[in-house]
């Protein structure tokens, strides 16, 4: 079996640096995304609040598979096509914008309400609060988690096999079906996804105990 | 219009696989938080790294490797079988967690008391602090169940004829590419939210029966 693993490894290494990238292109799209919709959740104009409220809740209830394919294979009936890595990156990034808005704003709340009021009793504006106060503050807290998601993203990329995009599980699938070693080629994918979430996960773990220590 | 009923048709797959998988996942998911619990490095070490191996390898490589891996090469095993015997083995890591995390939120003094009263250890854990952490990981475990209903959906890429297969299979038949899927996703929301809402209410009657 390690001979067939050695012979396997560079074509599923290309397969892990796509879904690596895939992973790495959706967090950083939508955590920002993430946290505009944590902001706008928390406003005070009710039509605002109760859209973003709603996008929020349609993100999250919906599977990424779902997501995915509404985008890769609905959108072209729309008029926008897009090839496989961008379908993938736009669907996650959708998935990751709603599910970590829900996060940030947990660490939004967690910040002492003092902060705020210490805020206002020195004048500031509503926006100047939210920037250099609430945010800075909430996003430290919310990091722990965004790390655990993101590893979980990191793991939702496989999904990308149902629109053939060459990522890392289709890549093991494609070996399997040519040698009938599924079990040897899906073990050796198995393994090298562990590779990247075992360490990320001990990661997030030293992270939380960290970022906890001032709070 | 025409769309959802050819969508609906998934919905008891969707269902049944979810269920079935919670229910394995709520059984193995016990012995593996106590053995992750017990002070013997022998039992909680592998129990550690069975816990991050089932949750750190995507959900459908599990069904790959299982259906695709064992079904081909040792024992025959149709999709539905594969489909909730992985997101089962996978909801036993996460459940295990659950049950891990609830148990350690259980004030020391209630073990202390049970010792000092003259229960055995079994009987502390099974009278005591069990029915405790039941309530705080209970809120914790409904979420995990309502993100298991959505999960669910990658068994479809093994062939279980879940909501997503067959969303799929009517977008092929139909030639829309986008109503099949608009369907499924209203189903799944319209699916979710009440047990979203009903988890919210259990979770706040009963957090006022746990000792801190």
């Amino acid at each position: 079996m390690l001979a067939n693993w050695l012979e396997w490894l560079p074509e599923l290494g290309r397969g892990l640096q796509t879904s690596v990238l895939l992973a790495l292109i959706s967090v950083t799209v939508g955590i920002p995304v993430g946290l505009l919709l944590a902001v706008l959740v928390s406003s005070r104009r009710a039509a605002v609040r109760i859209t973003s409220i709603v996008l929020v809740e349609i993100g999250r209830g919906t599977p990424a598979l779902v997501v995915l394919q509404l985008v890769y294979f609905g959108l072209p009936n729309a008029g926008l096509t897009l090839g496989p890595f961008t379908a993938a990156c736009a669907a996650l990034a959708l998935t990751t914008a709603a599910y970590t808005s829900e996060i940030i704003r947990g660490g939004l709340e967690a910040v002492p309400r003092g902060e705020v009021e210490a805020a206002q009793a020195l004048g500031m504006s509503y926006r100047d609060t939210m920037r250099f106060v609430l945010v800075p503050q909430g996003m430290r807290i919310a990091i722990p988690a965004l790390v655990g998601f993101g590893i979980l993203m990191f793991q939702a990329t496989s999904l990308a096999f149902t629109i053939s995009l060459q990522e890392l599980l289709s890549r093991a699938y494609s070996i399997g079906s040519s040698t009938f070693l599924y079990f040897q080629v899906l073990l050796l994918a198995g393994v090298l996804y562990l590779a990247i979430t075992i360490p990320s996960g001990w990661l997030s773990g030293r992270l939380e105990r960290r970022l906890s220590r001032h709070l | 219009m025409e769309h959802v009923g050819a969508v609906l048709l998934g919905v008891p797959y969707t269902l049944l696989v979810t269920v079935v998988a919670l229910a394995i996942g709520a059984a193995l998911g016990l012995p593996l938080a106590l053995a992750r619990r017990s002070s013997l490095a022998a039992l909680h070490l592998p129990a550690r790294a069975v816990i991050d191996v089932l949750r750190g390898i995507p959900p459908v490589v599990w069904l790959f490797i299982i259906f695709f891996g064992v079904g081909n090469q040792f024992v025959p095993l149709d999709p539905l079988q594969a489909g909730c015997l992985g997101l089962g083995l996978i909801s036993a890591g996460y459940l295990a967690e659950i049950y891990r995390s609830g148990l350690g939120a259980v004030h020391s003094g209630q073990w202390e008391a049970s010792d000092a009263l003259g229960l055995s250890r079994t009987d502390s854990m099974v009278r005591i602090v069990g029915p405790q952490a039941f309530r705080v990981a209970l809120p914790a475990a409904s979420t995990y169940a309502i993100g298991l209903l959505k999960d669910s959906s990658v068994v479809s890429a093994i062939g279980v004829a879940d909501i997503v297969f067959r969303s799929t299979a009517d977008s092929r038949a139909t030639g829309a590419a986008l109503a099949p899927f608009l369907v499924a996703a209203a189903i799944y929301i319209l699916l979710g939210t009440p047990l979203a809402i009903a988890s919210r209410r259990m979770d706040s009657r009963l957090r006022q029966r746990v000792a801190r």
